[in-house]
């Protein structure tokens, strides 16, 4: 550990833009799935244990439209597209059967997708570690001591772009406005005539096109294996966590700060403790609020 | 109330009839031995599973179209009766149970991944039934003192020496001390990598080596770039990455991202995880162990030699463009049961176990002969490089090896 430090300060500081930019890039696709895990979250108070599933399940559609040649951004829309109309039905046959249940419910039901899920893309695809290799080189700098390869700044730029629009969406469009009425007040929102039913049937199809895309990011940038949707689902909480409900720049910017976090980790305790990481700063953030919350709290008189 | 009777009288029922059948179908009935095994036919390991059972079948197969198995004068036929573990180890335990308890089999084969045999292997020890497994090559599991599995495989200790050695031999022929060499090593936490990694641990002890990265890899490993960031500052002379076929993907994937210029690389599951059809750049010069090659001087009666197994295999499955060692292993394994069978003489598990435990044989996979540990100690573990044109180069010395790696990014 100590020379890894070392490393990092004393023997070749160099590495550090290594280590910063690869934390930018894994940042940037956690920011998407993480971004519809608080919307669900906090349109509907479900808790989607399944969103790592979605992310691997846009992973694999993204590899089977990728073999039958298509190009990327297209590949991106249409795996979009299919996870929409996919979240639509799951919401139709699952989530608004448990959406006034407690908590447990959501927990149960989500779970028991995520585990289906898993077990289908094993059934189709099989065990195997996939990828996408977009055969894009890379760009070296530092006498090599830097390199970044082209389609991890593709993904950041496709992920940037996504997040624009979602903003746009958000903030201008009807259905936008309408989702964020039915967050703050259901009820309110039912009086003034908004279907909250369609509301959250298209929140949580959204959610899931986004996790799409992440997936396809993910299929480029990394490798992925039916097994793996729990890290993505681990991540989400920490930075929903972190960045508290409905709050867009405070998710992006917990995003980036576990992606770093996840990286300078690996960097000095060895990359097995990377995983750990986001569970590591999820307990922090739940200690302070728990500490803070104390500290205001004010006996009734 | 009607219906609850009816159903517990029901229950009653199927249970009696399946304690029936599983009486009527002990072991040797006939003219036919049944042998059992639990294998990995769904989830994460059915890819393995599926090259252990055609390796069983072929063998089957070749052995009953041979004359079978002779024991008293007579000729038997040998059967394999398979469950599907669905890779979980609590499953494999559960189903080895049943296959003795229910099925009355007296005989088994192993399962597939080293987990699995370790999960499984107390259920046959306790039962008294000898096992003779071909994929469980973690050196743990002959630590136990278990006195009826038998291994025909290499331990998982033997794997990647011959990579430090040659390490060790490129400093020599340069004139320096292999005490010189730079070693950084990644390894998953897993049982087999653990142990793979400890008997390297040893050797780059013995050889005084400097050990200036020793990383772990996580279970879900889909990046790696900070271990091969810190390769890249810190210049080993040997990189060694173990993590079953998702490490030697994201290796390889990783290597030609990062362009990492190490001169020895080597590292395990390069066949399964097919790094030289998907990184042929990065993966070339690659250092790869393996358990069994084709190209070995290796004959016995019944499969001819390697070569010729590998060619009678592809011909029965022809979707195969080179064949998984994990088949040809598992042939070796069923091979072995008809030499103790008819070394014994006798259907008696004891008196079979024994002749398992005195088999001293040359098969086309390799010699084989258990230790007291029941280990394979005949067998040699092989390297091979993989060459540009994606051709798996058998190494057995330092003057075999393409040195440094050919490779331009």
């Amino acid at each position: 550990m100590l020379d890894n430090l070392q490393l990092l300060f004393v023997w070749a500081p160099i590495i550090n833009i290594q280590v910063i930019l690869d934390g930018i890039f894994v940042g940037a696709v956690f920011a998407l799935s993480a971004y519809g895990l608080a919307l669900v979250w906090g349109v509907m108070n479900i808790k989607n244990l399944a969103q790592g599933d979605f992310v691997i399940m846009g992973g694999y559609l993204a590899l089977s439209l990728h073999y039958i040649g298509i190009p990327l951004p297209l590949i991106l829309i249409i795996v979009s597209v299919i996870m929409f109309v996919f979240g639509w039905g799951i919401y139709i046959l699952i989530i608004r059967r448990i959406i006034n249940q407690d908590m447990f419910v959501s927990l149960l039901a989500t779970f028991g997708l995520s585990l289906l899920l898993q077990q289908v893309i094993n059934l189709f695809y099989g065990p195997e570690v996939q990828t996408i290799d977009m055969k894009m080189g890379s760009y070296d700098a530092f006498d090599y001591m830097v390199s970044v390869p082209y389609s991890k700044v593709m993904s950041l730029v496709l992920a940037g772009i996504i997040t624009f629009c979602v903003v746009l969406f958000m903030k201008r469009s009807r259905m936008g406005q309408a989702i964020r009425a039915t967050a703050q007040d259901p009820r309110a929102a039912r009086v003034l005539g908004i279907d909250t039913d369609r509301v959250y049937a298209f929140t949580f199809a959204f959610n899931a096109a986004l996790c799409g895309a992440a997936g396809v990011l993910v299929s480029i940038i990394w490798v992925i294996q039916p097994f793996y949707g729990i890290t993505y689902s681990v991540r989400s909480f920490a930075i929903v966590t972190a960045a508290g409900l409905g709050n867009l720049p405070g998710v992006i910017g917990a995003a980036f700060g576990i992606g770093l976090f996840e990286k300078y980790t690996g960097m000095i305790l060895g990359t097995a403790y990377e995983v750990a990481a986001p569970v590591a700063i999820l307990l922090i953030v739940l200690i302070v609020r728990q500490i803070n919350m104390k500290r205001n709290r004010q006996p009734v008189r | 109330m009607f219906l609850k009777y009816a159903i517990s009288v029901f229950s009653a029922l199927a249970i009696s009839i399946a304690g029936f059948a599983g009486t009527a179908l002990a072991k040797v009935e006939g003219d036919t031995i049944t042998l059992g095994s639990a294998l990995s036919l769904t989830g994460k390991y059915a890819t393995n599973g599926l090259h252990t059972q055609r390796g069983y079948d072929f063998a089957v197969d070749r052995i009953n179209s041979t004359g079978g198995v002779k024991v008293g004068g007579k000729s038997y036929k040998l059967t394999v009766k398979y469950y599907d573990d669905e890779s979980t180890p609590a499953r494999g335990a559960q189903l080895a149970e049943r296959l003795i308890q229910q099925d009355g089999v007296d005989y088994m084969l192993g399962p597939y991944s080293s987990g699995m045999t370790k999960a499984i292997a107390p259920v046959s020890e306790k039962f008294g039934v000898p096992m003779i497994e071909a994929e469980g090559a973690s050196r743990s599991l002959f630590t136990q003192g278990y006195k009826y599995l038998f291994a025909v495989l290499s331990t998982t200790d033997l794997y990647l020496p011959g990579a430090v050695h040659f390490a060790a031999d490129q400093k020599k022929s340069a004139g320096q001390s292999p005490s010189d060499v730079k070693v950084a090593m990644a390894f998953e936490g897993d049982p087999f990598s653990m142990d793979i990694r400890a008997g390297l641990v040893e050797l780059i002890k013995d050889y005084d080596m400097k050990l200036i990265i020793d990383d772990q890899l996580p279970a879900d490993l889909s990046d790696m770039s900070t271990t091969l960031t810190k390769v890249k500052a810190l210049k080993p002379d040997i990189l060694i990455v173990s993590g079953h076929s998702k490490g030697a993907a994201t290796a390889a994937r990783q290597i030609d991202e990062m362009k990492i210029n190490v001169p020895i690389i080597a590292l395990t599951h390069c066949e399964a995880a097919k790094v030289h059809e998907k990184f042929p750049n990065a993966s070339t010069g690659f250092l790869c162990p393996t358990q069994w090659t084709p190209n070995i001087d290796k004959k016995d009666a019944m499969f001819g030699n390697a070569a010729k197994w590998n060619a009678d295999f592809i011909k029965a499955h022809p979707s195969y463009s080179s064949v998984p060692y994990q088949s040809a292993q598992a042939s070796a394994a069923v091979y072995v049961w008809k030499e103790a069978f008819e070394a014994a003489n006798s259907f008696d598990k004891d008196a079979v176990r024994d002749a398992i435990a005195a088999v001293e044989m040359e098969t086309f996979y390799g010699d084989v002969k258990f230790g007291p540990d029941g280990n394979n100690v005949a067998k040699p573990m092989f390297l091979r490089q993989i060459g540009a044109d994606g051709s798996y180069n058998l190494v057995q010395s330092f003057s075999d090896l393409d040195y440094p790696r050919n490779v331009s990014y």
